[in-house]
Parts: C-alpha cells; sequence; structure tokens
C-alpha cells in the first residue's frame, strides 16, 4: 500500500483537532493551552511539508521553516507573560485574567 | 514498510497528543510533547523532508520543549485546583472538534488522491538541504532575514518583560571603577602606636 497525500492530512488534521479539544478541555491551565497551541502549529507544518512533498515544490518546507521560526518566538514572549502574570498575581487561573475589564 | 511506519509513527503522535492535553501533571505533558515532536519528525524523515526533520528536533525539542519544562518548573503552583473542572466542556469541546475534523478530512480525502503521482521532496537538487537553501538564500532572503528579526523581536520582549530591577543589590559598575583617581580611593593616615584611628 502506498502511501499518498491523503494519509498525511489526515494526521494532520487529526493533530489540529486534538489541539483544538486541548484548548476546549483545559480551560484553566495556561501552560497546556500554550501546548495545545504548539501541537496545532505542528500539525500546520507536516500539512505544508507534505503538500510541498507530494506536489514536488520545495517552497512549502520554506514556509514550514517561517511557522516553525513564529511558533519559538510565540511560545517564549507566551510564557514570558506568563511568569509576569504569575509574578504579579500568584496564580495563573485562566479565569481570572479579565479582572482589568472597564 | 512505509506505510506500516506511517501507521506507527502516526498512532504514537495521536497517543501523545492526546496525553499532552489529557495528563494530569504538566510536568509529564511536557514530556509527551516531546515525544510528539520526535515522532512527528520521524514522520518527516519518511516524507523525505530530513532537514526540517532536523529542525524540528532542533527547535522544539531543544529550545521550545525545554523552555516550557523551566517555567512548569519555576512556577509554584496548584496543579491538583487546575485541573479541577477539566470535563465541564468535553462536550462542547468534542462537538467542535469532530465537525473540525470531519470537515478537513473530507477536504483532504478530496484533494489527496489525485496528487500524489509527483512525489518530490528535493526538486532539482541532490539533496533536501540543498534544495531548500537554494531558495532560501536567493528568492525568499527577505523572509529569512524577516524571520531574524522576529526572533530577535521576541528575544528582547521576552527579556523586557521579565527583567526585574530589585532596588538594593550592589553591582559592578565599570566607568566608576576605571575612572576613580589615586587622590580618592587611596587615603594615607598617621596612626599613632596604642591608639585606633
Amino acid at each position: 500500500m502506498e502511501l499518498t497525500l491523503a494519509h498525511y492530512l489526515s494526521l494532520s488534521a487529526a493533530l489540529f483537532t486534538v489541539g483544538v479539544f486541548g484548548i476546549f478541555v483545559n480551560r484553566k491551565n495556561i501552560i497546556v493551552i500554550l501546548m495545545a497551541i504548539e501541537l496545532m502549529l505542528l500539525s500546520v507544518n507536516i500539512n505544508l511539508v507534505a503538500f510541498s512533498a507530494f506536489n514536488g515544490n520545495i517552497i512549502g518546507q520554506v514556509f514550514a521553516m517561517l511557522v516553525l521560526t513564529v511558533a519559538a518566538a510565540e511560545a517564549a514572549v507566551g510564557l514570558a507573560i506568563l511568569v509576569v502574570y504569575f509574578r504579579n498575581r500568584g496564580d495563573i487561573a485562566v479565569e481570572n485574567v479579565d479582572l482589568m475589564r472597564g | 514498510m512505509e506505510a506500516i511506519a506511517f501507521y506507527a509513527l502516526s498512532a504514537v503522535v495521536l497517543l501523545s497528543a492526546l496525553c499532552v492535553i489529557l495528563a494530569r501533571n504538566p510536568v509529564h505533558s511536557v514530556l509527551f510533547l516531546i515525544l510528539a515532536f520526535f515522532t512527528s519528525s520521524g514522520l518527516l524523515v519518511l516524507i523525505g523532508a530530513e532537514f526540517l526533520a532536523m529542525l524540528l528536533v532542533v527547535v522544539y525539542v531543544g529550545a521550545v520543549a525545554v523552555l516550557f519544562l523551566f517555567v512548569v518548573m519555576m512556577l509554584e503552583i496548584d496543579f491538583v485546583a487546575l485541573k479541577q473542572g477539566i470535563l465541564d466542556y468535553w462536550v462542547i469541546g468534542s462537538i467542535v472538534a469532530f465537525v473540525f475534523f470531519a470537515e478537513i478530512a473530507m477536504v483532504a480525502g478530496a484533494l489527496g488522491a489525485e496528487r500524489s503521482d509527483t512525489f518530490d521532496p528535493k526538486p532539482g537538487a541532490a539533496t533536501n538541504v540543498e534544495a531548500i537553501g537554494q531558495v532560501m538564500y536567493t528568492q525568499y532572503l527577505l523572509l529569512f532575514q524577516v524571520a531574524g528579526i522576529i526572533l530577535l523581536i521576541a528575544m528582547i520582549g521576552a527579556i523586557v518583560l521579565t527583567l526585574r530591577h530589585r532596588p538594593g543589590v550592589k553591582r559592578q559598575s565599570v566607568s566608576k571603577q576605571t575612572g576613580r583617581t589615586r587622590e580618592e580611593a587611596v587615603e594615607l593616615k598617621d596612626v599613632r602606636p596604642g591608639q585606633g584611628i
């Protein structure tokens, strides 16, 4: 049995779905929400690379690399914000984040 | 053979992704995240994208996952309280996830069946790395530079956010040190025997 593009796309869709489900389920734990976002970006990367390889076009892999860059930057800034929030409030419960609403 | 490897690796990826979002201890979540990244880099090797597979291991496992691990271990959080009410939203979450997956899977099934004949992970080059380098440093040089600037901004932003100036901490001031003269630094005292200063 030969591997086709549909195999990789289905895997990527399933991984993205797991990420979405993780955000819904872990509404309190912002660290796990960030990890779910990383999973979704990983699935996007798999998608880009699969299209790139199965269409014989290398540009998809270049874009996957850029997605990787943005994912790393997002993780760094998100965790920095998390550390500052924890330092100010003493916990990281997400439902208290809207305390400052007008 | 390839299909067996694909199914095994993707099963590991999906199971570890589920463990990431359902594990009780966030440290276990991070470790399962590392497992998911490793196995998906194996998937990328299977498809022929060796450079991105290595990049995934270096960037995700080496930097991002370790950053997560640091933060999880640094913050002192009652993780049991965070886990309470974890299943409050599983019904609507499952519905949204199922609808989403069905949509994407239908698109993937319609799109993927017909386009798998020109499989070539390294078009016009000897290796995958060469093929990427040929376009990245010529055609996409600007994007490459922008990616570097994004990383720089993220680094500066993270430092600015977490930097804390504490009063009362003694720090070294090099200009002050080297700017001292002998007159203000050394003082000669004539001390008589049997007396203090």
